[in-house]
């Protein structure tokens, strides 16, 4: 009788581990392939997969077997109008059957091998060595954003924080060990007592003294107290420094009508990168949008990608405007900061030095980080000169240039590498 | 054996007067676990009560397609060790698939006690029981009779060898690294194909006590090895006597056997993966040399028991139909000019080579008892019970090949030689030729002719212990350009130099191949 087995609900991924060996060897090429990828994509495809094609010379595994030449003897079926002797033109390389082995027909073709990754291996390979920098300073900076942590029991405290449960549990058992003597003198008499009153006749005098001594010994047991400050256990809570993971970034994008619709096109794919950089890899991230022309503007995530509103260029609007969102939302000592920036280098002339002055006064010294991008391939203007300025007197500032699609990301895993403190 | 045609002429008085105590086992095309019982119970009353094949006990086990993939990728083996090759066949076997462009394989067996052959859920009851036919008692018992199988691989053994490797292959990951394992395993991938004996079982070499005795073995490996390669020799009579001594004493055939018990700088971990991957190449030696025959067989007999489970009555004539479909798509061969052609198809030749020996039993004509007299008018199952025992694809074919054969296959032989400019027909399928194209065909499957013949031939161990190895040039055929490639993971295992010397027909012997270049050495001389 044959065993039936169903094994169709047990290990479903059974080469998901020989998958990731995969992926492991080839990563170079992976994330080449990856990095290629990100800039063919349509703006708005975040959520598929993508396909890898790694050059099928690497992937081959190398035998031993025949080469070609020397003197190769086949049987085919199918013969048709051949007769023993005939001579017959040697076929192209294709279709030649004088291969022999079967092991002649491996890693000849060049084809690339190719195939499909998730969108979240993708993201992974995308993103991978990337981290928001300078995120860790500011937990161990901010030392005043504290939360209250247990931390066992104290003798002393505030009666709020009395742990009922320890201090009765410690009041009886100070009870109990002061009332032992005694409860067992007690227990001796009550014995006795029971004796003398089974005893006939009663001895009347011997009851009345040991009657007297037990209510003696009782009235002591009961003026024992209840409770007594030595019982009292309090909660005892510490102040713990309060891990502060939460960031909030700011994406200011220039939607002035000297921006083309190329340079919006790449300024959005860079902030598409940015957002899901960020909403993949922390979890507290608020993003606040802001787009700007000659006002700025708070948007939400639809707005900021899809709306054509378009004018002038002042950008110190958005910075204004920032500042203000900081200080009314976002304390310094709750949160990171960070913020980044796209924009042609255009700007109002007299604007740029009032970017600049803002920057250095209201903005830089609470940012974890400041990054900004221009988006063109000409001279630098005002704004790009004005936030070197900036550049040389703040660390955490950081400025490049993105001349065409295919700089994206290399210029994005530059201004977001993590850095090895 | 009759044909299914005329089988549908005699089937209206059948379904009215069925064959007693047998009935319709099922009309729907779904199959239950009920249902596969029932099947089971049939096929393997058929198979054993009625036509004598002699099985391991079955365990049919049902897996999703992803599985049956998984399966496909590991080579068939039901656990494999990890390794990023086996990722590779996972995508490629994918791809085929999602595109369609490869119908997956319907069934996979494992040869093992109890043989266990997976049934895809996805298949319909008819093919379900096509499968079971085909691999849980077609390939069952030719794995359980045939002589290479018998010599070679343990059926009892090699499922807790295969759990012994993962597990050991794992360890070796996390206590040197996948990076240091990969490595190794990859240049015993690429000696995969010379990791084999091929003529003579070394002896006590069962799988049975590999896990058991594999730490004594490395202990004991290493020791032979310094011994080997121990230097210091303080007398000088000594040394004289070691000077003469080869290694290896005689040409050595099996290239990872001999690294594993030779190459001076391995890790005992390490020899023990070289092992590893030879036992496994040496567990599916058989498996390579019996194509033919091993698909023939177990086509032959898929054939056979639902043809006469359709005599009994036990399945209906729109199973039949749709047995008989996928059979003709798996027997199909396409003749050498169609775009379809990728040589010869074994589940076609080794089933016509069945069938055709049965009627060569059954009912010979003149011109094959003057061919076969010793079995025609024999019991049929008793001679191909004899063929499937005692042979294997090239001798099979050398022996049982009829002329018939290869007139319906209408076998041509074609010679190319590098020196000509256009190529030979050597033999056709006529009265001159039949000889010739078998043992032409025959040949083709003879796996030394296959592969080329490389052997370990010996080792400067007083000098800078250059491992030299020979390749006995056969035909003319030079080595492949991968052998670029494979050098270095021979250099790799060896530790040092390693040469190929290429001997040509004439005995003339050239150094062909080298690794690490000389074009550095010179260099650093001068």
């Amino acid at each position: 009788m044959a065993m039936i087995i169903d094994r169709r609900l047990d290990g479903r991924n059974k080469s998901a581990v020989n998958r990731q060996r995969l992926m492991r060897r080839y990563k170079q090429q992976i994330k080449k392939s990856v990095s290629d990828a990100i800039n063919k994509r349509s703006i708005t495809d975040t959520q598929s997969g993508e396909k890898i094609n790694i050059p099928a010379r690497d992937v081959k595994e190398p035998i031993i077997h025949h080469g070609r030449g020397g003197i190769h003897e086949q049987v085919h079926p199918g013969n048709k109008q051949f007769s023993q002797g005939d001579r017959v033109k040697r076929p192209e390389q294709s279709g030649q059957g004088g291969g022999g082995s079967q092991a002649s027909n491996t890693g000849e073709g060049e084809d690339d091998f190719g195939f499909e990754i998730s969108k979240e291996e993708y993201l992974d390979l995308l993103f991978e060595e990337l981290a928001l920098p300078n995120l860790v300073k500011t937990k161990v900076v901010a030392q005043s954003a504290k939360t209250l942590v247990r931390a066992g029991f104290s003798n002393t405290g505030v009666a709020s924080n009395l742990n009922l449960l320890r201090t009765m549990r410690r009041a009886k058992g100070r009870k109990i060990a002061i009332a032992s003597p005694y409860s067992k003198r007690c227990r001796e008499l009550e014995q006795l007592l029971q004796q003398e009153l089974e005893r006939k006749p009663h001895n009347e005098e011997k009851i009345k003294s040991l009657r007297e001594e037990l209510a003696l010994l009782r009235a002591r047991i009961e003026s024992i107290p209840f409770i007594d400050t030595y019982d009292l256990k309090f909660n005892q809570f510490i102040p713990q420094p309060k891990p502060i993971t939460q960031a909030v970034m700011f994406c200011i994008m220039d939607v002035s009508g000297s921006m083309s619709q190329a340079t919006k096109d790449i300024a959005k794919r860079f902030f598409i990168l940015l957002y899901l950089f960020l909403s993949r890899s922390y979890e507290r991230t608020d993003v606040v949008f802001i787009r700007h022309h000659t006002s700025a503007k708070e948007v939400d995530e639809e707005e900021f990608f899809y709306s054509r509103e378009t004018g002038g260029t002042i950008v110190s609007s958005a910075l204004k405007l920032m500042r203000d969102i900081v200080r009314d939302r976002y304390p310094t000592e709750d949160w990171n900061i960070y913020a980044a920036q796209a924009s042609d280098g255009d700007n109002w002339e007299d604007d740029s030095a009032t970017c600049r002055d803002l920057m250095i006064d209201s903005i830089m010294p609470y940012l974890q980080y400041y990054a900004y991008v221009e988006i063109h391939n000409q001279e630098h203007q005002g704004l790009w000169r004005e936030y070197e300025k900036v550049g040389e007197m703040f660390e955490t500032f950081s400025m490049k240039q993105i001349r065409d699609t295919g700089e994206i990301y290399p210029v994005f895993h530059e201004l977001f590498k993590r850095q090895d403190a | 054996m009759n044909s299914p045609g005329g089988k549908r002429s005699a089937d209206s008085k059948r379904r009215t007067d069925p064959p007693p105590g047998r009935r319709l086992l099922s009309t729907e095309s779904d199959w239950t676990f009920d249902l596969i019982e029932e099947y089971n119970e049939e096929i393997e009353r058929i198979a054993k009560e009625v036509y004598h094949l002699d099985c391991y006990p079955v365990q049919l086990e049902l897996i999703s397609s992803e599985q049956m993939m998984d399966a496909y990728a590991s080579v068939g083996m039901p656990i494999g060790y990890n390794h990023w090759s086996f990722g590779k066949q996972f995508v490629i076997t994918e791809k085929n698939y999602k595109r369609g462009q490869m119908n997956l394989a319907y069934e996979i067996v494992i040869n093992s006690n109890p043989c266990i052959a997976y049934l895809m859920e996805e298949n319909t009851m008819t093919m379900q029981a096509l499968v079971i036919a085909h691999a849980a008692y077609g390939h069952n018992s030719f794995f359980k009779g045939n002589y290479l199988f018998k010599i070679w691989t343990d059926a009892e053994a090699i499922i807790d060898y295969l759990i012994f490797a993962k597990n050991y292959v794992a360890e070796c990951e996390e206590k040197y690294g996948i990076q240091e394992v990969e490595e190794i395993l990859d240049s015993c991938h690429a000696l995969m194909n010379f990791g084999v004996d091929r003529y003579k079982r070394r002896a006590g070499e069962t799988l049975e006590d590999e896990p058991r005795v594999q730490s004594d073995r490395e202990l004991i490996l290493q020791h032979h090895v310094n011994e080997l390669w121990r230097q210091l020799n303080i007398n000088e009579p000594e040394k004289k006597e070691n000077q003469t001594k080869r290694i290896p004493p005689e040409p050595q055939e099996n290239i990872l056997y001999f690294l594993e018990k030779n190459a001076p700088l391995l890790k005992p971990w390490q020899r023990e993966i070289i092992r590893v991957v030879r036992k496994v190449a040496q567990y599916f030696y058989p498996q390579r040399q019996t194509q033919v025959m091993n698909e023939g067989w177990a086509c032959f007999w898929h054939y056979t028991i639902m043809n006469h489970m359709y005599d009994e009555g036990l399945i209906n004539d729109s199973a039949m139909l749709e047995f008989m479909h996928t059979h003709t798509n798996v027997i199909s061969q396409p003749e050498f000019d169609s775009p379809y052609y990728s040589g010869i198809n074994p589940y076609a030749l080794g089933f016509k080579m069945m069938m055709d020996i049965r009627r060569i039993c059954e009912d010979p004509t003149e011109e094959d008892l003057q061919w076969f007299p010793d079995i025609a008018h024999t019991d049929w199952r008793e001679t191909l019970d004899f063929a499937m025992r005692n042979f294997k694809d090239e001798s099979f074919i050398g022996q049982y090949l009829s002329p018939r054969l290869i007139r319906e296959f209408r076998l041509f032989a074609v010679l190319d030689d590098d020196r000509e400019d256009t190529l030979g027909i050597s033999a056709i399928h006529d009265e001159v030729g039949y000889r010739a194209v078998r043992e032409k065909l025959s040949a083709q499957y003879n796996l030394s002719n296959r592969e080329p013949n490389l052997q370990v031939f010996n080792v400067d161990h007083q000098g800078d212990r250059t491992l030299t190895l020979r390749y006995y040039q056969d035909k003319n055929r030079p080595l492949s350009d991968t052998t670029e490639e494979v050098i270095k993971h021979l250099h790799r295992l060896w530790g040092f130099k390693v040469e190929i010397e290429t001997v040509e027909e004439d005995g003339h012997t050239e150094i062909t191949h080298r690794c690490p270049k000389p074009v550095s050495e010179e260099l650093t001389i001068s």
